[in-house]
């Protein structure tokens, strides 16, 4: 009976943390959204659902939706494809494949922060190496046609080498003899692609797009630093709606409901994908 | 032969569609500040180390590194010995329910950060902590915790059974075998764990910005985003300091490549 008890105790200082940290905070988040509280005036009254029927009615709260939908879905489907892309590259036999991986690497490694402020300076209008390059003259970042898209677009330089060693890892676990029965019964390249690899790696397919995919819609620093939500609100996310209604207009009730609205996206979207990973076959 | 060409070929362009935004950050910090406000010419004609010298003498962005240093170090102490003992007893210890544990903590993993953000913030301001290094750590070392029990849990159940009954046999208690077994022989593990929590700590911006206020607890991506700018954005700066900041990063990158990818992974198949 003793040891029994210890056991548990191994677990413990894990689990105080986690209840502290974010068990706790998920219930007061509830309360909070649930109250008008303003900071600055020292307000706070509970409003049952106001807030949330405020939210319904609230045109910028389904702006901020509508491009974080489109920023998830439009830079996943692209991760997705072009991650597949170069992993099938780095799985053939080549020489420095070890250092290939290291440069792979490098775009997912480094401060999110960091490389919004390098794409920053590579879309400026006046004097960015993208313009100069393409020898166009586009304001990436300062028309509402074209910010989201440029967020999207570093997204999928910062992110695609994430999804490309997944997939790499599954395609390395996939054994040599299906490939070789697969050529000796005639199969082609595509043939073996579609019949053979695909089907293997699919498990790992949909890690990788429920991690992407709840990843990208919580996106807060990548857009924040390069556009700040700009102009216009065009590239405003979810969670930088939240984040300036919370700490700008320190709109504790409300902001807490609109960030709260990202935890029950973040949800309905997992059980969605889950059921479609467990339904699906090749 | 034509066909390896063609591979190397796709090889390069891979090679620079992941380093040419770096490389560009690069030639940019070694841009004379006249030679910013020109294209043509691409290569600096005038290389110059001034961007840096005048980043690495402004005593905000050392205080910077060092806040960085400390909450990522500190986090990845306390995120492995938390999520170690978590994971150890989760792998081998029989626990009812562990299956379940771990299912837990990987959506407490999903949770996006802003949806918590608020009542933490309120809770960081009870405990007297906000711009306090401390505060970063404590919030780091659990948003980390899923990572480093996930990852270590898979690494530790690899270790074959008979080891842990023969070290039992020979008297060791189950804390010693948790760290005169299991930690020794788990060092690629805890090594690829040590490194993806480090990365996430040095790379992290949500908390930081909205818990650290001053230089007293400011990391590095919040310093680098604030960056000062009396009249225009000082952009030889901002691409030297970036260059400082992800130094460390791709020479850990470069040194433990295998062990990154071995993290990852471990981290992802059971999901």
């Amino acid at each position: 009976m003793k040891r029994f008890g210890l056991k548990y105790l191994y677990l413990l200082p894990a689990m105080l943390v986690l209840m502290l940290v974010t068990i706790y905070p998920l219930v007061h988040v509830v309360a909070l959204s649930l109250h008008r509280k303003l900071l600055i005036f020292d307000i706070s009254r509970f409003v049952g659902f106001a807030n949330f029927e405020f939210m319904l009615g609230d045109s910028r709260f389904w702006t901020a939706l509508g491009n974080t939908a489109y920023f998830t879905l439009v830079s996943v489907a692209l991760e997705l494809a072009i991650g597949l892309g170069i992993a099938l590259l780095l799985n053939r036999s080549f020489k420095g494949r070890g250092l290939m991986r290291s440069v792979v690497l490098l775009p997912w490694a480094i401060p999110t922060v960091v490389s919004a402020k390098m794409w920053e300076w590579i879309y400026n209008a006046d004097y960015g190496v993208l313009n100069y390059l393409l020898n166009i003259d586009i304001n990436w970042l300062g028309s509402p046609a074209w910010a989201l898209n440029a967020a999207v677009l570093m997204d999928v330089w910062k992110t695609t080498p994430f999804v490309a060693i997944l997939l790499l890892a599954a395609l390395q676990d996939i054994p040599d003899d299906l490939y070789r029965a697969a050529r000796v019964d005639g199969a082609g390249t595509l043939k073996i692609l579609q019949r053979i690899t695909l089907p293997m790696i699919l498990p790992m397919i949909w890690v990788v797009v429920i991690f992407r995919t709840l990843d990208a819609f919580r996106v807060f620093d990548a857009v924040y630093v390069l556009t700040g939500g700009g102009p216009a609100g065009s590239s405003e996310t979810l969670s930088i709606y939240a984040y300036n209604l919370l700490f700008q207009t320190l709109q504790f009730g409300y902001g807490s409901a609109v960030a709260l609205s990202v935890f029950i996206c973040v949800g309905l979207i997992t059980l969605v994908l889950i059921r479609a990973m467990r339904r699906s076959e090749w | 032969m034509v066909k390896r060409g063609a591979m190397y070929l796709l090889l390069l362009v891979v090679a620079l569609f992941c380093t040419w935004p770096i490389l560009w950050q690069f030639i940019t910090s070694l841009k004379p500040e006249a030679e910013l406000i020109s294209l043509p010419p691409v290569l600096p004609n005038k290389p110059t180390i001034s961007h840096y010298q005048s980043v690495l003498l402004e005593s905000s962005f050392i205080a910077a590194l060092k806040n960085s240093f400390l909450v990522a170090i500190f986090t990845t102490l306390i995120s492995l010995a938390f999520g170690g003992l978590a994971a150890f007893a989760l792998a081998k210890l029989n626990l009812i329910g562990s299956s379940l544990f771990l299912a837990a903590i990987l959506s407490i993993s999903m949770f996006p950060p802003i949806a918590t953000i608020s009542p933490l913030y309120v809770l960081v301001n009870s405990f007297g902590l906000r711009d306090t290094v401390l505060a970063l750590v404590g919030l780091y070392s659990t948003f980390s915790l899923p990572l480093s029990v996930w990852i270590l849990t898979s690494f530790f159940k690899s270790v074959p059974d008979e080891l842990l009954q023969a070290a039992r046999v020979d008297g060791c208690s189950t804390f010693q075998i948790f760290y005169k077994i299991m930690l020794p022989v788990c060092m690629p593990g805890l090594i690829a764990t040590t490194i993806l929590v480090f990365i996430f700590s040095w790379n992290e911006f949500l908390l930081a910005l909205t818990f650290s206020v001053t230089e007293a607890s400011r990391t590095v991506p919040v310093a680098i985003a604030l960056f000062p700018g009396l009249h225009e954005v000082p952009w030889g700066e901002i691409s030297a300091a970036s260059i400082v900041v992800t130094a460390p990063i791709g020479l850990l990158v470069f040194m433990f490549q295998r062990k990154i990818v071995a993290g990852l992974t471990a981290g992802s198949v059971k999901g």
